[in-house]
Order: structure tokens, then sequence, then C-alpha cells
């Protein structure tokens, strides 16, 4: 058993979880960046259309098929995966602690950090892989 | 207007509301939707889900900038994560069944608040001598750094400050902002936390909170690339600028700022509701 908030030991846990959120906004933003670039060149004087709500493809909506969308170069999709990939940065800080906790034998909060990983799987959709 | 020079005019402005979220510690987020409703007539639905990505860029963003600080109480925020995250894909179901015009006023009113509360000083409550029991079975208790040291506080409340986390998530995913301020609120009023403890933990939790409402409105087709990616990029240069001018800012005058503009907007929102400028 660790010490309870322990400020030194959170210390070290915060540096990585630091790390892997800067990590995670650098190379979503690299990734929209690239898709903006070859969507602005493509389709930069067409007339803007976002004064109505008509709502993404089903292919831009969910995991498997922004993934499906990116591998075939589709530039609306690599700009989809940037985002999609930001999303899951957060997701990724959960799932993380709940292997934090699992460490300290803290198995109280690793059922309340595993609630909320499933909370976030659910919001993203993913049993719709 | 055709896409390039719209695209190049909303970086601009998301650029704005980033360095001016991270001068005053304010987050950009509450400003991108009446930025994008109000200036370019985006669809309110494509404006949230913009500003959602934008809200998990910059938490996630500064979160680096807090480790260092060793402030924030992880056990505390994963635990209030529960609330936030079910709160958010209620707000986020919420608002697919509203009419726009009802999620304008809401908007007006919550963005009246942040004003308000951003222009107030804030007030450093006395910290509490006893843990509350379900604090004490949950072990919150913690420690932060001081000048004189590390200093150790205790924590109550959890029942009012989940409940206001579970508001802070509904806000969250009804209109496309972190719900910082009732956040902090939670923490530090009514759960007893040191100040830049609650801060330092909302923060961290703002990314998680945004994240499960980003998912809904991805799932139902509200995130559109081409509108988000100048927003993302904006807001994230504009908040990485706003760090390192920090120090040589005068933070309180542009809060001041920062609180006129929003309730300039608050009121601009309100307005385009009641005269119908929403329901098209």
């Amino acid at each position: 058993m660790s010490v309870p908030n322990d400020p030194m030991r959170d210390q070290g846990v915060e540096v990585i979880i630091g790390t892997l959120l800067r990590t995670g906004v650098i190379l979503a933003a690299l990734v929209v960046l690239a898709g903006g670039i070859l969507y602005l060149a493509r389709n930069g004087s067409t007339p803007s259309q976002y004064h109505t709500f008509r709502g993404e493809p089903s292919e831009l909506r969910h995991v498997g098929g922004i993934l499906h969308s990116a591998a075939h170069l589709d530039i609306r999709g690599i700009m989809q995966l940037g985002l999609l990939l930001l999303v899951a940065t957060p997701v990724a800080r959960v799932a993380f602690t709940v292997f934090v906790f699992a460490y300290d034998r803290d198995w109280t909060y690793v059922v309340v950090t595993l609630v909320v990983l499933l909370l976030l799987l659910y919001s993203l959709g993913a049993w719709r892989l | 207007m055709d896409t390039l020079v719209l695209t190049i005019w909303i970086w601009v402005g998301a650029f704005v509301a980033g360095l001016l979220g991270s001068l005053t510690g304010m987050g950009g987020g509450v400003v991108i939707v009446p930025f994008l409703t109000l200036v370019f007539h985006v669809d309110i639905r494509y404006a949230i889900g913009a500003s959602l990505i934008s809200v998990i860029a910059t938490s996630s963003g500064a979160a680096a900038a807090y480790v260092k600080e060793g402030y924030s109480n992880i056990r505390v925020g994963m635990f209030l994560e529960v609330a936030t995250t079910i709160g958010a894909i209620t707000g986020a179901m919420i608002a697919f069944r509203l009419p726009i015009p009802v999620i304008a006023v809401i908007f007006g009113i919550v963005l009246l608040y942040s004003a308000y509360v951003s222009y107030r000083q804030p007030t450093e409550i006395h910290a509490t001598e006893k843990t509350g029991p379900i604090a004490a079975w949950l072990r919150m208790d913690g420690t932060y750094p001081t000048p004189e040291g590390l200093k150790a506080y205790r924590v109550q409340g959890v029942p009012l400050g989940f409940s206001l986390m579970y508001l802070a998530g509904i806000l969250s995913g009804l209109l496309g902002i972190g719900s910082g301020a009732v956040k902090v609120i939670a923490m530090d009023q009514a759960m007893r936390l040191p100040f830049k403890v609650s801060t330092t933990t909302s923060n961290f939790m703002i990314g998680v909170t945004a994240a499960a409402s980003a998912g809904v409105y991805l799932n139902r087709g509200y995130i559109d690339p081409g509108l988000v990616m100048p927003v993302m990029l904006g807001v994230l240069a504009g908040s990485v600028t706003g760090t390192f001018i920090l120090a040589k800012a005068r933070v309180s005058l542009l809060r001041t700022i920062f609180s006129i503009v929003v309730a300039a907007l608050a009121v601009e929102m309100l307005v385009n509701a009641f005269t119908g400028r929403f329901s098209h």
C-alpha cells in the first residue's frame, strides 16, 4: 500500500501523465495540420457550408469508419483522425491511471477509474468498431 | 466567403480566444460558440462540437504545465469524473432534443455567470478541520506545497460536490464548454479543497469531461473536420502563446476586459435567441 495521496509519488505519476497528454496533443495537431493543408489546397476556393446542419457522413462518425477513411487517404478522414487522436488523449490518461491504482493495490479506485473508462468508451461508441 | 478565407478568419478568432483564455485562466471554450455562431453564423450544433474539441486541446496542453506544481488530487479528480462523464453524456443527449433558441438562452445565462465569476476576485474558504465520512472512506485527504512546506488538508461534502459535478458535466455536454467555474466551486466551496488544488484538479478533469461529450457529438455527426481544424489549431496556438507571455501580462486588466467581452457576447446571444435569429 502506498501512502494516501503522497505528493512525491503522485508527482512521478503526473510527470508521465503530462508527457502522455502533451504527446497526444502534438500528434493530433500535426495530423490535423497535415490534413488541413491538403484540404485547403483542394477545397479552398469552394463556398463554405457551415450555416446549416447537415450532419457528417457515417464514415466520419465512428472510430472504424474514420480509421478506414484515413487509411484510404480521404482528406476529411485524415483531419477527423487527428481530432479522434485528440479525443483519445484523455481516454488514454484514464486507462493509464487504472494501472497506477492497480499497482498500488488500491482496488476501490481501480473500480472508480474503470467506470470512468467504460463511460468514455461508451460515449465514443467503441462497441461499433 | 470561400472556404480558405473563412478558415483563416476562424483561425484568427480562435487564436485570440485561446490567448485570452490562457492569460486569464478562464479557458477559451466559453467564447468559441458565441464567436462562431454570432460572427460567422455557423449552426450552433457544429459550433458546440468544435468548442468541445478545443476544450480538450487546451486542457490537455495545460496539464503538462500544471504537473510541475504538484497541486492536483488524483483520487478526488477521478472519483468526481464519474459524475462529470455521466453528466456530459446526459447533457449531449439533451442538446439533441432541445430547440436551438433554448440552448442559446441557457448559453447566454451561463456566459453572464462566467463573466461575473471571472470579474469577482476568488475568496479563499477556511479549511475544514474534519474529514467527511465518505471522504474518509475514499481516502481523499491530501497535502499540497506551500512556501512553508507541505500542508495537509481535509476533504468533506462529497455528496454535494458530486452533485455539482454532475451539473458541470451536463453544462459541458449541452453547451460545449469546460465548466471550469462550476468545477472549482464544487471543489473549493462544497468539498473545502484549497483553491490551488481545486483549480489544478479541475483542469485535469476538464479534458475527460469534454472527451465524453465529444464522443457523443462525433457519433451524431456534429464534428465537422473542415470547421474544427482551424478552431483547434487556432486555440492551441493562442494558448501556447499565452503561456509564453503570461509573466509580462497585466492579468487583472485582462480579466476585466475578458469579463466585459463575455458579458457582451452573453447579451448578444440572448437578444438573438429572443428575436428568433437562431431558429432558421
